[in-house]
């Protein structure tokens, strides 16, 4: 039970880190120092301490969004295993709860978003829920192919079964799949090339759009919750990229937070290498991910 | 005759300025900008009780600009219809002095935020209004801008300035001062050698000085060394607004390296104080000039690399290619100038086709680019890095030497002086029109930005209106510059 409890308790603690790291690669390609390691807790103990303004056009909605976003990711880390540590949580089919948790939690992201009448926000909102419609293919399809390869529909099963025979086996779809999630990664959690976290022009933004009117504690919790979200996903590419099993808890959680950090790395160096795409070129992008899960798909049935 | 030629940095006396009836002065106008000819200012100034207009033109054939003149007659029909690049003219006079111009398309002020008009809006089945400014995200310049979207779609774009007005031309009146000449250099922050060039030129010319050689070679370094730096932090900019990390942080850096260069002539990095009616105020000796080439030298390989990285990174392609595309035709109706205009192919440069001070001895080649869009704008701006820096390593190698300055004289009395100046944004004009005791009477400044901001709402027709921000900074027009 505490075993199972090490995973979500340190993805809430570590997953700002994250964001450090991307910046520290990000300022490294910019020919800077950049900022501490500890800036992004820095921000959110700041943001922690300030009071919230509220507009009075905004009602309960409002106020519920960077809750029921926080909540719904950090309920999503109980789904999560870790290597061969299996999740708290963890049931056949769960991998479809995990995938809608993040949905309710964007859903109301929205309809904050909303709910302030702005017609910026709105416009992001739009943005969201279109991106975020094409992304939940290419997730499902790609955890139906890695489904299909370990024949079982649980995540922490699943994420178990990846081990180096199952990549020499199955080599080519896991590498699809992962490109796949890489993408979903870059979409879901408004990177560049999809979206560009730190614009100041509300009008190319599609998430940070949204969440313009929280201040204060909504707004720590909104960064921290896409912190999570960020780790979430970087924890499930991590599951499957990184088939160390060695049942080692030391050495398993050593190659784990090896492939995190790469995977922030990553993040950084494509933030770095190339511009955002145009907005309507979005769609593409995205699509092309579900393509490739489609293929992985395929190889896996064959 | 029906109008007065003259030369860049030319002097008339007033009473020779041709008084046409007010219909003869537009059908002129009409005329001379259907033949070619820009104009470059359109301004009233009180004549007794009466308002007398007066209109410069720039004719690219002859190299030559003309000024006319009449008696406005209140209302008369509208210039705009046969004519668009008399629009943002007619509303300012309108604004300025109630003058109404009949069968006007859009009349309202542009300065003025008395909701005079209504914005255009643009009804149907899920047409929605986006309004932004003017307070932004960014630390940047106010400006009020309104979307008529169709989805992502924009289907008209309506800008409307004057956030930043502050009366620059009527505190010009009474000069020349030290204090106006201080007022010179803040027109615009980012063109303070263009306007402050202009200025200068404008009370030389009602004073008939003699402006040094070496004087004359130092206004055109500081001129491109502010085009320099303005270009390469475009560039950076540019590279910003598509989220491309590498060229926005080094030209960001490097735009100040640039600026230092200015500042190594002069102490201001804008280049405040540098010039002054007359000549300039500080000499560079060949030890300082040696050691401006050798850090421009430097400066330029790291812009250069960093330009160069744009151009061959596809996601940035991408971007900029067609975007915001303005068509040649478009740009010659409105009356475009700058780096704006070239981009669109038309051959538009006061240092070519105008030339004073030092571009009368020395040529800088035009740039052009023909197609129009948001990469022809910042590569536009890539080839004037080169061609100015080339001039500049020219011109510092052997500076003349001698005099900076002519001595202070009187300044014509009732006459009228006109400067144009291609400053890094575009052509800057200066009017200045004197009183019987040789004092400003009436000066009237017209930035680039005044003749380019249609520019903008023409060029984000039928675009994605997430691509407003990288067309805005294509065209980086100054609100200031417009609102004065």
């Amino acid at each position: 039970m505490i075993r199972a409890l090490l995973p979500p308790a340190v993805g809430l603690a570590a997953s700002p880190l994250l964001f450090a790291v991307i910046n520290r690669t990000k300022a490294f390609f910019a020919g800077r120092r950049g900022p501490p390691l500890l800036q992004p807790y820095f921000d959110l103990w700041k943001l922690l301490q300030k009071g919230a303004t509220y507009s009075r056009t905004t009602t309960w909605v409002f106020r519920a969004g960077p809750v029921v976003g926080l909540a719904c990711s950090a309920t999503a880390l109980l789904l999560l295993p870790w290597g061969n540590l299996p999740a708290l949580v963890a049931f056949p089919g769960d991998f479809v709860l995990f995938a809608y948790l993040l949905s309710v939690g964007r859903f109301f992201t929205v309809l904050a978003a909303l709910d302030t009448g702005s017609s910026f926000e709105g416009m992001g909102a739009s943005r969201e829920v279109f991106f975020s419609a094409l992304s939940e293919p290419a997730l499902f399809l790609g955890l139906a192919a890695v489904a299909v390869r370990t024949r079982t529909l649980c995540l922490s099963e699943m994420v178990g079964a990846i081990s180096p025979s199952a990549w020499a086996a199955e080599g080519p779809s896991l590498v699809l799949v992962c490109a796949a999630l890489f993408a979903v990664l870059l979409a879901e959690n408004a990177r560049i090339p999809v979206d560009d976290p730190t614009t100041h022009l509300e009008l190319t933004m599609i998430h940070e759009v949204m969440v313009l009117d929280h201040s204060g504690p909504d707004l720590a919790f909104i960064q921290w919750g896409a912190a999570v979200k960020l780790w979430l996903f970087g924890s499930l590419l991590v599951g499957l990229a990184v088939p160390v099993r060695t049942g080692d808890a030391w050495l398993d959680g050593a190659a784990f937070a090896a492939g995190m950090l790469a995977v922030a790395v990553l993040v950084g160096v494509v933030e770095s290498c190339m511009a955002r795409v145009r907005l309507v070129r979005v769609p593409v992008l995205i699509l092309g991910a579900a393509a490739l899960t489609v293929v992985a798909l395929v190889l896996v049935v064959r | 005759m029906t109008a007065l030629r003259l030369q860049n940095c030319g002097r008339v006396r007033l009473r020779d300025i041709p008084d046409l009836p007010m219909s003869a002065f537009c059908a002129g106008l009409v005329q001379a900008t259907g033949n070619g000819a820009r104009i470059a200012s359109l301004f009233g100034d009180p004549d007794g009780n009466a308002l007398r207009l007066y209109a410069i033109l720039a004719h690219p054939d002859t190299g030559e600009l003309s000024v006319r003149s009449a008696r406005a007659a209140d209302p008369y029909p509208s210039l705009t219809r046969d004519c668009p690049q008399a629009h943002w003219f007619e509303r300012e006079i309108f604004e300025q002095w109630g003058l109404r111009p009949e069968g006007h398309p859009w009349l309202k002020p542009i300065r003025a935020h008395s909701s005079y008009t209504d914005f255009f809006s643009v009804e149907g089945e899920e047409i929605h209004e986006v309004a932004v400014g003017p307070v932004h995200a960014g630390v940047i310049e106010p400006g009020h801008f309104r979307f008529q979207c169709h989805g992502e779609k924009v289907l008209h774009l309506e800008i409307s300035l004057g956030y930043q007005h502050r009366g620059a031309e009527e505190a010009l009146v009474g000069g020349p001062s030290p204090r106006t000449l201080r007022l010179a250099e803040t027109l615009a922050g980012d063109s303070t050698i263009a306007h402050t060039t202009a200025y200068c030129e404008v009370v030389e010319s009602l004073r008939g000085a003699h402006v040094p050689a070496q004087a004359q070679v130092l206004r055109g370094v500081a001129l491109e060394l502010e085009r320099l730096a303005n270009h390469t932090g475009d560039l950076g900019a540019l590279a910003g607004d598509v989220g491309f990390l590498s060229t926005s942080a080094f030209c960001g850096r490097l735009r100040g390296d640039l600026l230092n260069l200015t500042a190594l002539c002069c102490g201001s990095r804008f280049g405040r104080g540098w010039l002054k009616p007359g000549g300039v105020a500080f000499d560079v000796e060949d030890a300082r000039a040696k050691e401006l080439l050798q850090k421009l030298d430097a400066t330029l390989k790291d812009v250069s690399a960093a330009a160069n990285l744009l151009w061959s990174t596809p996601s940035v392609l991408a971007r900029f290619e067609d975007t915001g595309k303005l068509s040649k035709e478009t740009a010659e109706e409105l009356g475009l100038v700058g780096p704006a205009a070239r981009a669109c192919g038309l051959e538009r440069d006061a240092r070519y086709e105008f030339p004073s001070g030092i571009y009368r001895l020395t040529q800088v080649p035009v740039s052009l680019w023909r197609t129009g869009d948001v990469f022809a704008r910042a590569y536009l701006r890539w080839l004037e890095i080169q061609r100015s820096a080339a001039f500049v390593r020219e011109q510092a190698a052997s500076l003349p030497a001698g005099p900076i300055a002519d001595g202070e004289a009187p300044l014509e009395p009732d006459s009228l002086a006109v400067s144009l100046v291609e400053g890094w944004r575009g052509e800057v004009c200066h009017a200045a029109l004197t009183d019987a005791s040789g004092r400003l009477r009436r000066y009237k400044v017209v930035d680039p930005s005044f003749h380019n901001w249609m520019g903008l709402a023409m060029a984000l027709r039928g675009e994605q209106i997430s691509d407003f921000p990288l067309c805005n900074k294509s065209f980086n027009l100054s609100y200031c510059g417009h609102d004065l």
